[in-house]
């Protein structure tokens, strides 16, 4: 019987482990659902940027304030989690605090001392976030796509901080041997008086079941990541990684395109020649579903955290126009879990539903609406670009649909027929050389 | 001093077996745009003044492709930077000067995928070098101590990360440069951008042009400077609708140099 709390322990981590092993399995699936794209090269900037953007926050305090309190959140949930570590090896060796096994009591009394510090500065900072997103309602958390799930999400996760921490900080004080060590409990030393009265017994209830929800906290949460916008805690680092490299101005060119148009423009190409039969079905242009963008375009769905610090840059959105690049993502994001559930009910085959992600998520009103000013992109503090989804979008109405808007059209119409967006004959080009 | 302008095009030093310094990408607004034409010869004032020798392609050029492309139609695009590219190597052009921050993304960014692999400079930038390199002077009076503020166009500035070379040659004018709210990086859209110079606005509850132009009018400039074609007409707008235009021009920045030189 000594070894039913190993063996309890041994299960519930098997357990939390292996569920999250399965959604990031899923999650992978559904990221490979998108085009393939080779982002091969500059192996060396990309991890320069990896470490610039992701694990230095570099474009976070771009905003200070939001900034200073997300890389306190982040340090100590990085940090603090070390502590886990040695939940684990105690949870499944019967141990109390191996560390102080392997430590000398003054740096492991350091170690978590600073854990401790740490804990209180990442309650303060959510405690801030809180209010900002439910007391001073900052604009950017109260847009319409932030309605319903959303909004519980950025919360519950708030919630989780706090308790976890709150967990983690009574533990330490109920736990009178620590307690007697005198180092380490910077922190705890001043919560351990509320409990001074209980018999020992009950101090050892309360560290004990303080000791297991944490733990248990943890997984849960650990879990809860592939439901929420905060899966961008993992996922931000091989986005930074996958991130665009060229300069925000260059849109790619469409190798279908390229491909037709040398064709064209080939002066001996035989126009009567028959088609080639094994030739594959003409590329679709552009994108009307998920699986028609890339895979680091789902990838950047899945890591979008819904800052809206995009949204809140845009200049459409500024002005009242539909378009808010955080919802192309979260829309992006939302069909992709649709199209991998509709996989998972089909035995591993998509099953047309009748749906896709242009219409019946992204309308052409807020596609439209986008001036390809690419404030989107470098808001982002995650390298996401908005910007290429809207465009492969426009492309699908375009070429596939024909349905740009008639101001548009005129406008193409011109450049084909004379060569500018105007009515303006070619042969009148140098007339300002001319004119007073 | 002679109005005369001297634009040669490619065709004709081509004739002469002469290949210019720059080729002057002048662009749609640049030729056909009143406002527009103002700006190419102001330009190519400087580089008459300057003895640059550069041409144009005049009836040769034709759109880069750069609306059809934001508006989504790449085929037009490439059917557009194809043509372009087949003239452009053919005169055997080396470098481009454009003062157009589209015609400059496009054909530095979009063409060498195509087969078009030149120099791309945008206007600001080869006055700064031709400041650097004594080709022109500047003399300050006529802008000195005035209040001016640089609208970034998203196409030079985030696009491409060109924000020092038109606030250079700015302070190079004696002006006061004061920033918007809004600048470089976090430069906010003019609003023509992505081919919606070509289309009515979506609903909304204001243009975006007009958000950018009370942020300029909130540092209280006399010139809002521009180096964008499109901008500029955007921007111009904006002030007629606050009705300053009295009080408040938009120039672009070779407007500026070419006043202030007295050309």
């Amino acid at each position: 019987m000594a070894y039913l709390p190993q063996i309890i322990f041994g299960i519930v981590l098997v357990f939390g482990i292996g569920f999250f092993a399965k959604n990031v399995k899923r999650l992978s699936r559904n990221i490979k659902l998108g085009k393939d794209v080779d982002v091969s090269d500059n192996t060396q900037q990309r991890w320069k940027n990896m470490i610039r953007i992701a694990l230095g926050q570099s474009k976070m305090v771009v905003r200070p304030i939001a900034g200073f309190l997300h890389i306190i959140v982040y340090i100590g949930f990085v940090i603090i989690n070390i502590e886990v570590l040695e939940i684990i090896l105690d949870g499944l060796l019967g141990t109390h605090r191996i560390g102080l096994k392997f430590l000398n009591e003054s740096l492991y009394g350091f170690l978590i001392g600073s854990f401790e510090v740490l804990a209180v500065l990442v309650l303060v900072s959510v405690i801030v976030f809180w209010i900002r997103r439910n007391i001073i309602k900052l604009k950017r958390f109260l847009s319409n796509e932030m309605s319903g799930w959303p909004k519980s999400d950025g919360n519950i996760i708030l919630y989780f901080e706090v308790v976890l921490m709150c967990l983690f900080l009574l533990m330490n004080a109920t736990d009178t041997a620590f307690q007697s060590l005198g180092s380490g409990n910077l922190i705890s030393q001043y919560v351990a008086p509320l409990f001074s009265n209980l018999p020992e017994s009950t101090l050892v209830l309360i560290e004990r079941s303080a000791w297991w929800l944490h733990i248990v906290g943890i997984l849960i949460f650990l879990n809860y990541l592939y439901y929420s916008k905060h899966l961008h805690i993992l996922l931000a680092f091989p986005n930074t990684y996958y991130g665009n490299l060229k300069p925000k101005g260059q849109f790619k060119n469409l190798e279908a395109v390229t491909n037709e148009v040398k064709l064209m423009m080939d002066p001996s190409a035989d126009p009567f020649a028959a088609a080639d039969e094994d030739a594959a079905d003409p590329e679709k242009f552009g994108a009307s579903d998920v699986t028609d963008l890339s895979w680091v375009q789902l990838l950047n769905a899945y890591t979008c955290t819904e800052c809206g610090r995009c949204t809140s840059e845009c200049p459409a959105n500024q002005t009242g126009k539909k378009l808010s690049p955080r919802k192309i993502m979260m829309d992006t994001r939302d069909r992709l879990e649709e199209v991998g559930k509709n996989i998972d009910a089909n035995k591993g085959a998509f099953v047309d539903d009748g749906k896709q992600l242009l219409g019946d998520y992204i309308t052409k009103e807020e596609l439209w609406a986008c001036t390809s000013c690419n404030a989107c992109v470098e808001a982002c503090p995650v390298s996401i670009d908005p910007l290429s989804i809207i465009m492969d979008m426009r492309q699908y109405l375009v070429m596939e649909q024909s349905a740009a808007p008639a101001d548009l059209n005129n406008m193409m119409g011109n450049i084909e027929n004379n060569g500018a967006p105007w009515p303006f004959n070619q042969m009148d080009r140098l007339n300002w050389a001319k004119e007073e | 001093m002679s109005n005369e302008l001297r634009v040669p095009t490619m065709a004709e030093l081509f004739a002469a077996g002469q290949e210019p310094e720059v080729l002057f990408w002048v662009g749609c607004a640049g030729s056909f745009d009143d406002r527009a034409k103002k700006i190419t010869k102001a330009f190519v004032k400087i580089l008459n003044k300057a003895n640059v020798s550069f041409a144009v392609l005049g009836t040769e050029e034709s759109c880069t492709g750069d609306p059809a492309k934001r508006a989504g139609n790449e085929f037009l695009f490439q059917m557009q930077a194809v043509t372009n590219i087949e003239v452009l190597n053919a005169y055997g052009v080396k470098k481009v000067v454009t003062a157009c921050p589209h015609c400059f993304n496009t054909i530095k960014n979009e063409y060498p995928g195509l087969g078009g692999n030149y120099e791309v400079v945008h206007h600001t930038q080869f006055l700064k070098q031709l400041l650097q390199d004594g080709r022109i002077s500047m003399e300050g009076g006529h802008f000195k101590g005035k209040r001016i503020t640089f609208h970034d166009p998203c196409y030079l500035g985030r696009a491409n990360g060109v924000y020092e070379a038109p606030r250079e040659l700015i302070r190079k004018l004696d002006a006061e440069l004061v920033e918007m709210k809004n600048c470089r990086k976090k430069g906010l859209c003019c609003g023509a951008g992505g081919a919606q110079m070509f289309k009515e606005p979506e609903k909304g509850n204001k243009d975006v042009n007009i958000e950018r132009t009370e942020q300029a009018l909130d540092v209280q400039p006399e010139i809002i400077a521009a180096g964008c074609p499109f901008c500029n007409t955007m921007m111009t707008d904006g002030v007629k609708n606050k009705e300053r235009e009295g009080d408040v021009a938009v120039m672009d920045i070779a407007e500026m140099i070419a006043t202030a030189e007295d050309l």
